[in-house]
């Protein structure tokens, strides 16, 4: 077990080296000047080389790779420019937003959170329950409703679901405020609403998707052995389906699952935009826009983070649901 | 004992044949055979191919459809708006010339833009699944047969490719590549913004294709017939294309039916945060962009592009499953 997270969490900080080279080279070494559109509009060449000089561009790229590196593992010195001294998870400073990178994120993260956890939460229930159903109930019409439902889904596209609703919701009926966030502890209530759209959006189209890999899941391990010798030892329906035949299926889900909300974490771009909101999807988004470098390092850095811990949480969880498996 | 690879193939007919020839005598039919009569028998699937069959042809037929609609893409009404800059006439100003109404403030005509973008979705979406297949299916049977570091190594990167947040790195290189290779001032012809496009799908796409290739090829490794061809001293090339590919090409179709429609779905939302293709070749992901501006004002702006895109995902995802259901010879249907 030790032996296998050590590994597993090796290999993943491999992969974290190789993405963060990765986007550093794609962004700092292509020939586009990084400097250009970080700066405010009317700014002189003397400006510009000054940022330069303060960005370090004109050192050798290991150098500022290796400036990077250290600073988010021990912090690091900035120019007076970027706010002196940058504590240890050091992102670096934005010239676009004028504030240390670190506190941009730290504002933006929640809302993505707010986001995505609630709704993570709902489409896993949503989508295995309906499949489970479905599959217990092949072929009747609570069958087919659910088929129904999971292509339908499956084919919709967040934007327009999401305009749709905004329509009908917040435009037309009036129920519900202009999605917005407010923080959870500040008033639970306005953060609900603000953000119910979003869920419903987001849960909707993946839970089609869980729903049809979990039925397709189920109704191969309904079919097997141990299933029908639980059954005949007499364990009562509920016990079977509930915990052997579930537990075997879900084994897949949870592969998909992990994937899906690994990268959900790290922004969702389009539910963002759809909705107004202002999470780590539109940041990125922003930055980009805006050739604003250190965050856009930073966010794609983040994203990483989240889709590899998740692998590694998938994994750990395998052996929590499926006996058979051992880590080695 | 060793099985040539048309041996090998003849098999699997006789293996997968066996159930359905049994009801009406032995007639002997290859899998292709088979699955296509069981794709001719299912409803859903000749109905949802007639509705792909129908996109495929008005995509091939643009010019003739703007020959007789007699509109372009880029024509503006202006005198059909009203002060606002909102179409006159109900749902848009759906009216006989203009069948789907007009574009609040530019006022172009939103039916002949829709066949473009129609076009231009579905040959980014079939050129991305043909490159991403071909990656996947070639990285997939390599490490799957080979096996060792060759594996440890295409799994790695795969994992790594999964790793990169696809949407940002797609917006970050899309206009940086664009400015490498015609500079600030000049115009990037759509031609290049589509090849571009093509290239980011390429670039993330083959993973799944190489887990699934991967998966099946460690599966019919350790088969009798493969090791008598690898005894007989057949090559790596033969052993790959000869003796593993003919084996798994069911599942790599269905996978290619299922890629089309999530690269449709990739192509309008890249162009939905606004990389990618600009308001300049047309796109369904641009449209539903900018209706969501007039979203209170004139609701039917988003409402045909995105029905439309639904019904094209809607039909691909359909045909996908139906032709899972026929290619699986385990299917009951």
């Amino acid at each position: 077990m030790v032996r296998f997270l050590v590994k597993r969490l090796f290999s993943a900080t491999l992969t974290l080296f190789a993405v963060s080279v990765l986007t550093f080279l794609m962004f700092f070494a292509l020939p586009r000047d990084p400097v250009s559109g970080m700066c405010p509009k009317n700014c002189n060449p003397e400006r510009l080389e000054r940022v330069r000089q303060e960005l370090g561009l004109r050192d050798p790229l290991i150098t500022q790779y290796a400036g990077y590196m250290k600073g988010i593992v021990t912090g690091r010195d900035l120019g007076s420019a970027q706010g002196g001294r940058c504590d240890a998870p050091c992102l670096g400073w934005s010239y676009v937003s004028n504030e240390a990178v670190f506190d941009t994120i730290a504002r933006v993260l929640p809302v993505t959170l707010s986001i995505v956890i609630p709704a993570a939460v709902l489409w896993l229930l949503l989508g295995v329950g309906l499949g489970m159903v479905s599959a217990l109930r092949r072929g009747t019409w609570l069958d087919r409703v659910a088929i129904g439902f999971s292509l339908t889904g499956a084919s919709l596209q967040l934007y327009f679901v999401g305009a749709v609703l905004l329509l009908v919701f917040v435009y037309s009926l009036r129920l519900l405020p202009v999605p917005s966030y407010t923080p959870l502890l500040d008033d639970p209530v306005r953060w609900a609403s603000g953000l119910v759209l979003a869920w419903v959006a987001l849960a909707f189209l993946f839970s089609a998707i869980y729903a049809r890999l979990s039925r397709a899941q189920m109704l191969e391990t309904l079919s097997e052995d141990f299933v029908r010798t639980a059954r005949a030892k007499g364990l009562a329906k509920p016990r079977v389906y509930g915990r052997h035949a579930l537990r075997a299926a879900i084994t897949p889900v949870v592969t998909v699952a992990g994937l899906d909300v690994g990268a959900a974490l790290g922004g969702t771009v389009i539910t963002e935009t759809t909705f107004g909101l202002n999470g780590m999807g539109r940041t990125a988004v922003d930055a980009v826009r805006a050739g604003d470098l250190p965050t856009i390092m930073a966010t794609v850095l983040i994203a990483a983070v989240f889709v590899v811990l998740a692998n590694v949480l998938v994994d750990l969880l395998y052996a929590a649901i499926d006996p058979r498996v051992r880590l080695r | 004992m060793s099985l040539s690879p048309v041996e090998g193939v003849a098999l699997a007919e006789i293996e997968s044949g066996g159930d359905a020839g049994a009801e009406k005598g032995f007639v002997g039919r290859s899998p292709g055979q088979l699955a296509w009569a069981r794709l001719r028998r299912d409803r859903t699937a000749v109905v949802s191919g007639a509705m792909l069959l129908f996109f495929v042809v008005v995509a091939l037929a643009v010019p003739l459809i703007e020959m007789a609609y007699g509109i372009g893409p880029r024509e503006q009404f202006q005198n059909r708006l009203d002060g606002f800059g909102m179409p006159l006439g109900y749902a848009g100003g759906v009216t006989g010339e203009h069948w789907f109404g007009l574009e609040p403030g530019l006022g172009r005509d939103i039916f002949i833009r829709m066949v473009h973008g129609l076009r231009t979705s579905l040959f980014i979406a079939f050129a991305a699944a043909v490159i991403t297949a071909a990656i996947g299916i070639v990285l997939g049977t390599v490490a799957g047969y080979l096996g060792g570091w060759v594996d440890a190594v295409v799994n790695w990167v795969t994992d790594l490719t999964l790793a990169m947040p696809f949407l940002i790195i797609a917006l970050a290189l899309t206009p940086t590549l664009a400015l490498r290779f015609y500079g600030q001032r000049e115009a990037v012809p759509p031609a290049f913004q589509i090849g571009v496009l093509v290239a980011i799908f390429a670039l993330f796409g083959w993973t799944s294709t190489a887990r699934l290739v991967r998966g099946q090829v460690i599966a019919l490794r350790e088969r009798e017939f493969v090791e008598a061809a690898r005894a007989a001293g057949a090559g790596l090339g033969h052993m790959l294309f000869r003796q593993l590919l003919p084996n798994i090409w069911a599942p790599i179709l269905v996978s290619f039916s299922l890629a089309v429609p999530a690269y449709i779905t990739s192509e309008a939302a890249l162009s939905f945060i606004g990389v990618g293709l600009t308001d300049e070749t047309p796109s369904f992901g641009r449209m539903i962009y900018r209706s969501l501006d007039y979203l209170q004002t004139d609701p039917a702006y988003v409402f045909f592009p995105g029905v439309t895109i639904f019904a094209l995902v809607f039909a691909f995802n359909l045909f996908g499953d139906a032709l899972r259901d026929a290619l699986d010879p385990k299917s009951s249907r």
